[in-house]
């Protein structure tokens, strides 16, 4: 299993409705429903993917999250996941502000652009970092806002945006971040997962 | 027409229905067919619902017509609803002209066909008419309901109306009520017909005639409608028929004209006018929202139902925005939905021609509620 999918489980409780927001394949949401059985539900852009969904039996909406988060009631769900994609879209705050309105709870996780390796990457090298969570080069990448994980705990200080829990993924290990160990977290991890209400 | 229905498979509805223009009807027929066999936990079954020129022949060779079922691409031995699996079961719907109670039935009352005197029906009125075949099949819980366009409309109403009846629903095409486009369309396809005078305000059956010129034009719109623009240029373009230059005549010069009177004049060798009258009368009255106090928000209220929404790309009959606008609607109810849009080129016809997408699509999602649903 993917360590990101470990976090995300573990951070979920039990018998939840969850809405995973860009669920690709339906690979999380099969976790979700045999380990906690979540009822969960999926968003997704790619044709390919909502029909691999359906194929499972997974119950999936084919849309756009960047335009049709509209369409699902305030507060319908008990979580709602997005999972690498916030970076992705025109307009995040608004992705975020939906996300928030739908869910009680929200979980993102972003690739951290503050990683040692990216950070070590544009230095040395002057050249946009190509690593394996960031596998794309400057002309093709559908990243349009990388962030990294001290930006986006600034973002919601700022906004009012409740952090319940952040937690950072490197090769190793996973560990909370706290506002006391955010400078050395958000150098060493590449993977920020954020639990947001 | 062809009146060759004595041998078909009919139920008598003895139970009184109460028709939504409060009439009530009992004791009239309900022709229907089915396909493969009911196992025995009974939780195999699909109710088919046809579209406006359909009816009960959904697979296999239609035994009136001789032609092949108007689903023969979705279902059959190996096929997306496979027969060698599932039971499929389908109803010619009231107001219909496939041996079902409809204005060409005899009147009791008047030992002549009813005509005009046929009540106007609803999309609810045929789905409750159809839910008596499944007690007398005794089948508690079905499957899946599934149809395209009027068939769609059918699936949503029998969720709506019979929520615990179905574990699964695919609405194809269609949308939880007539545009005014829709309407529109419909509204030419019964001028046409009774501006034929051979319609004689609908009594035409006593002559033991049909108005074919009004039919055929009818037809002619419905056709239309079912095909994309790009669909139509790319089939006929301003190709001739069988001709190297312009005629300069109104004989059908073009490909498309020659099309549209093939399927026009073929059509009412098999349809009934005055069925036409009815059954668009009955889409156009079909509003979901109006039957429920709380519109449909109220109408999908604790669905167990699980939903897959089907549209296609290039339908400009019922578009995927209205397609999406029923998914939001069972969102906000709640209701457990999924949703594909199936990108092609064919139209509202989609669905009934051979598109390896939808057909993938249509399988994968049956067979998974099917291992659901044994559990």
């Amino acid at each position: 299993m993917k360590k990101e999918f470990k976090v995300i489980i573990d951070l979920l409780p039990k018998n939840v409705r969850v809405l995973d927001v860009g669920c690709g394949d339906g690979s999380l949401m099969n976790l979700l429903i045999k380990e906690k059985n979540i009822e969960a539900r999926g968003l997704e852009l790619v044709e390919e993917n909502v029909k691999k969904c359906i194929y499972k039996g997974l119950s999936v909406i084919e849309g756009d999250a960047e335009t049709e988060l509209y369409q699902f009631p305030s507060q319908s769900f008990d979580f709602v996941v997005l999972s690498q994609t916030l970076q992705a879209f025109y307009n995040p705050e608004k992705v975020l502000k939906d996300l928030l309105r739908i869910g009680k709870s929200v979980i993102i996780s972003i690739p951290n652009f503050g990683y040692w390796k990216v950070r070590t990457s544009l230095l040395f090298f002057g050249k946009m970092p190509v690593t394996k969570t960031l596998p794309n080069t400057w002309y093709n990448t559908p990243n349009l806002h990388m962030c990294t994980i001290k930006d986006l705990f600034h973002f919601c200080l700022e906004k009012n945006i409740k952090i319940n829990k952040v937690i950072g993924v490197n090769e190793e290990k996973t560990s909370e971040i706290k506002i006391g160990n955010l400078e050395i977290k958000n150098l060493f991890s590449k993977l920020g997962i954020f639990l947001l209400s | 027409m062809n009146n060759n229905l004595k041998n078909i498979k009919k139920l008598n509805i003895s139970k009184p229905l109460l028709l939504d223009c409060k009439q009530t009807v009992k004791d009239f027929p309900l022709a229907y067919e089915t396909y493969g066999e009911l196992n025995k936990s009974k939780d195999n079954a699909i109710l088919v619902f046809h579209a406006l020129t359909g009816d009960q022949f959904v697979a296999g060779i239609n035994p009136i017509t001789k032609k092949e079922g108007w689903w023969v691409t979705a279902v059959g031995p190996g096929k997306a609803i496979d027969t060698n699996k599932y039971f499929i079961i389908c109803a010619n719907v009231i107001g219909g002209c496939m041996g079902s109670w409809g204005p060409k039935e005899i009147d009791k009352k008047t030992n002549e066909s009813y005509g005009l005197s046929f009540p106007v029906i609803t999309i609810r009125d045929m789905v409750k008419a159809q839910e008596a075949l499944l007690d007398h099949l005794g089948i508690e819980k079905l499957l899946c309901v599934t149809g395209g366009s009027m068939g769609g409309m059918q699936a949503l109403q029998f969720c709506a109306t019979f929520p615990n009846r179905t574990f699964s629903a695919i609405p194809i095409a269609c949308s939880t009520s007539h545009s005014a486009q829709n309407i529109a369309l419909n509204e030419l396809a019964r001028q046409a017909i009774m501006a034929d005078p051979v319609w004689d305000k609908g009594k035409y059956l006593k002559k033991n005639v049909q108005p074919k010129n009004g039919l055929a034009v009818a037809r002619m719109v419905g056709h239309i409608s079912y095909l994309s623009e790009k669909g139509m240029q790319e089939k006929f373009g301003r190709k001739l028929q069988e001709k190297a230059d312009y005629e300069f005549s109104f004989n059908a010069d073009f490909q498309v004209e020659s099309y549209l009177r093939h399927q026009g004049y073929t059509f009412v060798e098999r349809f009934d006018a005055n069925s036409i009258l009815y059954i668009t009368r009955a889409m156009d009255y079909f509003d979901l929202s109006r039957q429920f106090k709380g519109g449909l928000l109220e109408a999908f209220k604790n669905q167990k139902t699980k939903f897959l929404v089907i549209s296609f790309s290039s339908d400009w009959l019922y578009t995927t925005k209205e397609n999406k606008d029923t998914v939001i609607a069972l969102n906000a109810s709640g209701a457990d939905v999924s949703f594909a849009e199936i990108k092609t080129d064919k139209g509202h016809d989609s669905f009934l021609v051979n598109e390896p997408e939808f057909l993938k699509t249509l399988k994968g999602f049956i067979d998974s509620m099917h291992i659901k649903f044994k559990k």
